[in-house]
């Protein structure tokens, strides 16, 4: 594996690339330094951290810890999809039994398939690429849904006015936040290979594996994040469209205040 | 039979009062007009006995049943609500007829459909005719099929003549004279002079308050 290793001075020279960015920020008056540098800073203790702490808990290999770690990462994605909702109305434990729901049935199907193994070196990761893809996914479900309840206000009350339910005045909305969260997962499956090399190919490539074995894992891969995304998304949508009506069956929304 | 019964309603948000203390019974069938300036809370007054806006003051009984205990969903099928400038859905008049078949989880009657559409001059032709060809007075006629294929017990339209022209307004009115005429109860609001002459019925609104004179 010595063809990974980077050395610390090899890292320290390629801190200059972050002042390229800085330059930029402050040769076009961007007003980014600061943010720029506050990234490079988070990046470097969140990284180490999560370094050692992969460490100790792949070394451990225990059952609990693994799956409070698996737990943690659900719960941090939970939360980044939830601030993305602008609805005032939103609720935590949506975005939390989305992903919870999708990352668990797909690591579920992973595992009985033996594409992976119950081991934390394997679980972990998998995890954090399951839950950020629907963390992803659900966000911008979030956002569509919030647009379309906004620009076609009057189309859905004039449902409700004929006597719809909430759900069917819905129906269109509900079904265009799906396909918005679920489109860029299944653009990323039509181009992959073609334009970009992804990540967990990328990785096992440059571990020195065999590409051939390396796009197995890949393939696998885009399976999963079709999967998490769909499921996230249609059980987040399903979960938080009636966060825009109130128990009277009336149109009820306003967007949160920044 | 009374339709509505009205005491002290008042609707207001955090900013302002939008009505305040109506009192007001409406007769089954009977045809009520609503006029006043704008702002005035007219439509306000619509969208409530619509059951689309839930007022926060005082009492809303519809044939002796308070509103608030009521399905929403059932009672509006009852109390159907005409917009000002109604939206249509979906690509053609046909998707627009087949919402209140959807709703109601029967099966599409084209037959009612036709014959609903040539009650206000629409021909077999505009069954599927796309909503973008539509002038404004066939998208408000279409409206007004989609929400009488079948028969509410009250008519509330907002405005709904306000962008016709004379021969269309004269069609809609015998219309709904003769929809009133079969026991429909019909409110509306409207600043049509000629409508307000012929008024059977007449409330005016002005600052959320029913004017007394």
């Amino acid at each position: 594996m010595t063809n990974v290793d980077v050395s610390y001075v090899s890292l320290l020279l390629a801190l200059s690339l972050v002042m390229v960015a800085v330059v930029i920020s402050s040769k076009e008056k961007l007003g980014l330094t600061k943010d720029i540098v506050a990234s490079v800073i988070r990046t470097v203790i969140q990284l180490t951290v999560v370094g050692y702490l992969l460490y100790y808990i792949f070394n451990l290999d225990n059952v609990l810890m693994t799956l409070t770690m698996v737990l943690i990462i659900i719960y941090n994605a939970s939360r980044q999809a939830d601030k993305r909702n602008p609805n005032s109305k939103k609720k935590f434990f949506q975005s939390f039994l989305a992903i919870f729901l999708a990352t668990s049935l797909t690591l579920l199907v992973l595992i009985l398939s033996g594409a992976i193994k119950f081991i934390p070196s394997q679980l972990i990761p998998i995890t954090g690429m399951i839950a950020s893809n629907s963390m992803v996914a659900i966000g911008l479900s979030y956002r569509e849904m919030n647009s379309l309840f906004r620009d076609q206000r009057q189309q859905v009350m004039e449902k409700l006015a004929l006597g719809a339910p909430v759900k069917l005045a819905s129906a269109s909305i509900v079904r265009q936040s799906i396909r918005t969260a679920m489109q860029p997962t299944i653009d990323s499956a039509k181009t992959v290979g073609l334009v970009s090399l992804p990540g967990m190919m990328s990785g096992l490539i440059f571990a020195g594996v065999n590409p051939i074995f390396a796009i197995k894992y890949q393939i696998m891969v885009m399976f999963m994040l079709l999967s998490a995304t769909s499921l996230g998304a249609v059980i987040a949508v399903y979960l938080s469209y009636t966060n825009y009506f109130n128990d009277r069956a009336q149109l009820d929304f306003e967007e949160e205040k920044e | 039979m009374i339709e509505f019964e009205l005491k002290n309603l008042g609707l207001s948000n955090s900013e302002k009062v939008i009505l305040d203390d109506i009192n007001l019974t409406i007769e089954k069938g009977s045809h009520l007009t609503i006029t006043g300036p704008s702002g005035s809370g007219k439509s306000s007054l619509l969208r409530i006995l619509a059951g689309l806006v839930s007022y926060n003051k005082g009492s809303l009984l519809f044939q002796g049943q308070d509103l608030k205990d009521m399905d929403p969903v059932l009672y509006r099928r009852q109390v159907s609500y005409c917009f000002q400038q109604p939206v249509l859905f979906g690509q053609t008049v046909r998707d627009n007829m087949i919402f209140p078949f959807e709703i109601r989880n029967i099966s599409f009657d084209q037959e009612k459909v036709l014959s609903a559409l040539s009650r206000l001059n629409l021909g077999h032709e505009f069954l599927d005719k796309p909503i973008k060809e539509l002038s404004g007075g066939e998208k408000q006629r279409v409206a007004l099929v989609r929400n009488l294929l079948f028969e509410p017990q009250v008519l509330l339209l907002d405005e709904v003549s306000s962008g016709l022209d004379e021969k269309t307004k004269k069609l809609v009115r015998t219309f709904l004279k003769e929809l009133n005429s079969n026991g429909v109860t019909l409110i509306e609001v409207t600043h049509d002079q000629a409508e307000l002459e012929q008024a059977e019925q007449l409330l005016k609104i002005v600052g959320g308050r029913l004017a007394n004179d």
